[in-house]
């Protein structure tokens, strides 16, 4: 994995641009820093490093402000993530349906660990502590769609299905 | 006549197929020219059969489930349409046990209409709380929540209108109401299903709360795991503006009340009440020192009522059939309905409201047919996360507050997660302790330090290194941690982990291998 410190990145025009979006649409409203986290995230994917100076000068917080909040939450990330995201539920009662062993296949089908991207770029594997989908469990989520009762064979379906596109 | 025919857009109908069996049936219907009217409905809570789909006929709603896309011509073929027997038939939706069973007070409509038809809503009921609340004084509007005997569902418990009266009784610029739709405990999905399934249930009883404690402006805390939630809300939020159920003036009343959802990140400890409101202004979820009590100094340090989803969509129902009508439903102090979600390893797992009272057996095993595998149900966890194991020999005990609370445990939001004999309950202890790791907030040593150590004890005592010593240091662990946390994650998190040692002492036993 990259373990080496994040550079300071220089963005490009297009991201620059796609932040100051996020900024100008929550700027004005009260408390707004996980608002623009989650609109610049669902713009370009993840919290690039570099934007977090833009967004603390913007928002008039500190930058230890802003990387404070970006590190306390799971869902934010701050490297590129691969085309889709594979959600498996880790929670208890996943658990008592087999989770531990679809996490095991699903690590092995994608030959990563989790927070880990395929080396062609296609999946992300992500834990995930409940999706509220418990009376079908086991659950996983890929990008924003749900799936119920996964099964080994159906995890494979899944990501034979996802890679066609 | 042209036939209506009902196929859920709930996520956990959608997560086993229910938009293609939507979809095959469009195009079977139009394949054969028979024109039908398809309604996207919530689910009705029997998640084992989903997708179910219903068809109306004029004597009722029939269930036929759970339905796959290839299912679809044979049940054109058998004459579904009409409510005709098929292998997937189950008769009248209403007249399943699991269902008829029920007193669903709050979850009334949830799977019957169309959630984001503001029509369909009125159809039912709909709105008819807020009139009555509209034509009452602030004061009143409280007592009757009070004395409705209603207690908050997010897992304290607590007289919601205790909670509403503090708000009600500060003078200030801004009051606010926050919805704690962070709904993370493992096995529930209430809020959920109701904001899926019934979103402006949620909208009227928050509007209600404004109108009682005199706060023009709300928000819902929703978890960003709930994509499908959040895109139902937004929905059912813009079409009350529209007609004039939300903003200004609200049914020319002259009063407002302004609603809007926010995302949270994927943090557990979001939803004890502290931390969401931080979360709420932007910032690291860190738990807050009380008091001051929300109810005085809340969002943005402004007098807050905070409630969880079901308490507040709890309140159209209170208003418009009278205190006394909610609080004859229950037992002692646990007075109305409970949202009951069972799920893990169950036959029959689903959402099941009634009348506090039952019994944990007579809902594992009458309504949830026992376990999904056949095999005995060895341990269950109600509450859950920071929820205790309860096992086989306490089955008896029924599913309210005090009773629980009796026996070690707690009904929290109503998770109820069965485990079949093949659990091994040393793993759900260690479990508990890393959940309780990777969520702390950061705060307080006990929990932060504790649960680390916590994860490599255990691990010692499953791996039969110094076995005695670490069973005595866990338990020690435990107790500085109940007593040394500032919050109910690392307050709570030994009451699993305790629980399985002392109920299932044999996992902890076994000989490394
Ligand atoms: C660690 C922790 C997590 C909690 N998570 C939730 C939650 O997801 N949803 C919720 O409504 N309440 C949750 N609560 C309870 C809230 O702190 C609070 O009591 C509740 O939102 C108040 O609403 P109610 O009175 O309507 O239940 C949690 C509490 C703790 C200690
Ligand atoms: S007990 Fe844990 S989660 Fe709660 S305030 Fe302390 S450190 Fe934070
Ligand atoms: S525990 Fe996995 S979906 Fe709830």
């Amino acid at each position: 994995m990259n373990t080496t410190p994040a550079r300071p990145e220089t963005l490009d025009a297009r991201t620059r641009e796609q932040i100051d979006l996020a900024l100008s649409q929550y700027q004005s409203q009260p408390g707004p820093l996980l608002q623009v986290l989650h609109a610049v995230q669902n713009r370009i994917g993840y919290i690039p490093d570099a934007a977090i100076p833009i967004i603390a000068s913007a928002l008039n917080l500190s930058r230890a402000d802003v990387h404070g909040v970006v590190t306390f939450y799971h869902y934010f990330r701050r490297q590129p993530p691969g085309r889709h995201i594979v959600r498996v539920c880790q929670a208890e009662s996943c658990k008592a349906m087999r989770a531990d062993e679809l996490t095991e296949h699903a690590k092995a089908k994608l030959r990563i660990d989790f927070h880990q991207t395929t080396a062609d770029g296609a999946f992300t594997l992500e834990p995930v502590y409940c999706l509220g989908n418990c009376a079908c469990s086991p659950a996983v989520m890929i990008d924003e769609e749900l799936y119920g009762r996964v099964t080994p064979e159906r995890f494979d379906e899944l990501i034979e299905e996802k890679s066609a596109k | 006549m042209i036939t209506t025919v009902y196929v859920p857009q709930d996520a956990a109908a959608l997560s086993v197929g229910a938009e293609r069996v939507a979809r095959a049936i469009a195009a079977e219907a139009e394949r054969r020219g028979t024109p039908i009217r398809l309604v996207r409905n919530g689910t009705r809570g029997l998640l084992w059969l989903e997708p179910l789909v219903e068809v109306a006929t004029p004597n009722g709603r029939h269930a036929y489930g759970p339905v796959t896309a290839r299912d679809v011509p044979s049940l054109f073929e058998a004459g579904f349409l009409q409510g005709a027997s098929h292998p997937l038939h189950h008769g009248l939706t209403e007249e399943i046990p699991f269902l008829k069973n029920q007193q669903r007070l709050t979850f009334a409509r949830v799977g019957v209409i169309d959630p984001t038809s503001l029509t369909d809503y009125l159809a039912h009921d709909g709105y008819a709380g807020l009139r009555r609340a509209l034509e009452m004084q602030p004061t009143e509007i409280v007592k009757t929540v009070l004395d409705s005997g209603l207690r908050g569902r997010g897992g304290a418990a607590f007289p919601t209108g205790i909670k509403w009266q503090t708000v009600l009784d500060q003078a200030a610029p801004q009051k606010y109401i926050a919805c704690n739709a962070d709904e993370g405990d493992s096995g529930t999905f209430a809020d959920r299903m109701l904001m899926e399934g019934d979103p402006f249930m949620l909208i009227e009883g928050m509007t209600i709360a404004g109108l009682a404690v005199g706060a023009t402006r709300g928000f819902i805390y929703l978890r960003a795991e709930y994509p499908h939630a959040h895109k139902t809300l937004e929905a059912a939020i813009a079409t009350a503006y529209r007609e004039g159920y939300l903003g200004r003036d609200i049914l020319g009343s002259g009063k407002t009340f302004d609603l809007e959802v926010r995302l949270g990140a994927g943090a557990y400890i979001c939803g004890e009440e502290t931390s969401m409101l931080e979360s709420l202004e932007g910032k690291r979820g860190e738990v807050r020192v009380r008091p001051p009590l929300p109810a005085i100094k809340g969002l943005f340090g402004q007098p807050t009522v905070v409630n969880n989803v079901i308490s507040l969509a709890s309140v159209p129902v209170i208003l418009q059939h009278g205190a006394e009508f909610y609080q004859s439903f229950g037992v002692g102090k646990s007075r109305g309905t409970i949202p009951l979600q069972l799920a893990g390893n169950i036959k029959r797992g689903g959402l099941y409201e009634r009348a506090f009272g039952l019994t944990l057996r007579e809902l594992l095993y009458d309504f949830g047919g026992g376990s999904a595998s056949g095999r005995p149900i060895r341990a269950v966890q109600v509450g859950g996360p920071l929820g205790a194991y309860i096992p086989a020999s306490q089955f008896d005990t029924p599913l309210d507050y005090e009773a629980l609370s009796a026996i070690g445990a707690l009904l929290g939001h109503g998770g109820v997660v069965a485990f079949d004999d093949t659990v091994d309950m040393a793993k759900m202890a260690r479990y508990a302790m890393e959940f309780c790791a990777a969520e702390s907030c950061g705060k307080c040593t006990p929990c932060r330090i504790g649960s680390t150590r916590g994860v490599e004890l255990l691990d010692r005592i499953i791996a039969n290194v110094e076995r005695d010593k670490n069973l005595q240091l866990v338990q020690e662990l435990c107790e500085t941690m109940v007593h040394g946390s500032l919050c109910g994650l690392g307050g709570m998190t030994p009451f699993p982990v305790q629980s399985a040692l002392k109920h299932f002492p044999e996992d902890f036993m076994r000989t490394a291998q």
